[in-house]
């Protein structure tokens, strides 16, 4: 049986693919960020997942504005990368998983969660830079990635707990898959930031702590935050925040919380990671 | 739970990009979008106002897009991301373009930013906001 083991929280700015690609992982302002990635990436060494969950969001780079699917599961056998305006990421191909995705998509329509499946398209910062993050600099990924993609782009973004229970169909439908494989879920974006207008540059690490917290302690509590609250307190881009909650029902009631960290800024972002693993 | 659009506009200093904003900016974002293309790209630099005008925006879209005019850009329905394309075809960053929109120069704001970055306080609603600008 397929088990998702851990969940992974991260942030998925794209000045820290930029600084990794760039060689530029040495210098004074991105030594902190770096070394506190270092624990994650070798428990990620260590725990080897065959394969990835990567719920994430485009950013105008898969979709364009012709169609915004709320929640869209990437079924491809391979992801190419886009070229956001500067270039491609100098970073592998990801591989999918279409058999597993498949299942997936069978058993979360008949969950009553409405997948768009998407067949073709190339995947951006906000799933690359966790890769990046957590697994290095490889010449090819070592596990498939099956891409969730989800709109927090256009308001109303789903809700918290719109994503939790995604996340809770997500883990059933992995266990009902047959085959011995070690699944790892990510959720990405955030923590507290905001790219946009004269209020640009805010952070809240009082809410970014709290939400780490709960997500350990308290994701009940965590799915009931309304969404105006993620804009007005931790910034129009915190909305991101809901896809750390799809990797948190992914995971059942009870987790360990394993590595944390937290650190202020990546370019305009506040850069959480944490990480969480399934207990019986 | 609905949401009304009054309390989307009572953020100070922010555009939330919602349906009806989506809507007016459609054509100014699929301009935006076709910078992801490096020819386009050329294309755009070599002569902006020609290579503008293919996409149906309004004048005063295409004007905001001519000048860099970054929040005017945001309140005509431009979405953040998208406007990073073009800060990108300027050679420009991510972090250039929220400075210019908060009327710092690049240095002020990562400077703030190095110092833990925005506070909320004073910036949740714009009663909170009222004689602080």
């Amino acid at each position: 049986m397929a088990k998702i083991i851990a969940g992974v929280g991260t942030s998925h700015t794209p000045a820290i693919g930029a600084a990794i690609d760039n060689g530029k992982a040495g210098e004074p302002y991105w030594v902190p960020l770096f070394k506190g990635y270092e624990p994650a990436k070798k428990w990620m060494a260590e725990t080897k997942p065959d394969v990835v969950i990567m719920v994430y969001n485009d950013h105008v780079n898969a979709f364009d504005f012709k169609i915004i699917p709320t929640f869209g599961l990437g079924c491809a056998e391979e992801f190419k990368i886009a070229d956001e305006g500067w270039g491609a990421r100098p970073v592998p191909v990801v591989k999918g998983y279409p058999e597993l995705a498949s299942h997936m998509i069978q058993s979360l329509v008949l969950d009553e969660f409405d997948m768009t499946i998407v067949n073709e398209m190339q995947v951006d910062h906000g799933l690359t830079t966790p890769m990046s993050l957590l697994f290095g600099q490889p010449k090819a990924w070592p596990c498939r990635v099956i891409p969730l993609a989800v709109n927090v782009i256009q308001y109303p973004a789903p809700t918290g707990n719109r994503c939790y229970m995604l996340g809770k169909a997500i883990k059933k439908a992995v266990e009902a898959w047959d085959e011995d494989l070690k699944v790892v879920i990510f959720g990405t974006g955030g923590m507290s930031h905001q790219i946009q207008g004269p209020r640009a540059g805010l952070v809240n690490s009082k809410f970014d702590k709290a939400f780490l917290d709960g997500l350990s302690n308290d994701p009940e509590r965590l799915v009931k935050i309304p969404p105006l609250e993620y804009l007005r307190d931790a910034g129009a881009e915190a909305i991101e925040l809901v896809m750390w909650l799809m990797m948190r029902g992914a995971l059942g009631d009870k987790v360990e919380e394993v590595y944390r960290f937290y650190h202020v800024p990546a370019s305009s972002t506040a850069v959480g990671t944490i990480i969480l693993e399934a207990r019986p | 739970m609905t949401q009304n659009i009054e309390e989307y506009e009572d953020i100070p200093g922010t555009w939330v990009f919602d349906a009806q904003r989506a809507r007016k900016g459609y054509r100014l974002n699929e301009f935006l979008y076709s910078l992801m293309k490096a020819e386009n790209r050329k294309e755009f630099l070599a002569d902006e106002r020609t290579y503008t005008s293919k996409f149906g925006m309004s004048d005063e879209q295409q004007n905001a897009v001519l000048n860099r005019h970054w929040n005017k850009l945001l309140e005509l329905g431009g979405v953040s991301y998208a406007l990073a394309k073009l800060a990108f075809t300027d050679g420009k960053s991510y972090q250039f373009m929220a400075s210019q929109m908060t009327g710092m120069t690049e240095k002020e704001y990562v400077e703030m930013m190095v110092a833990g970055g925005r506070s909320p306080d004073g910036w949740r609603s714009k009663s909170e906001r009222k004689g602080k600008d």
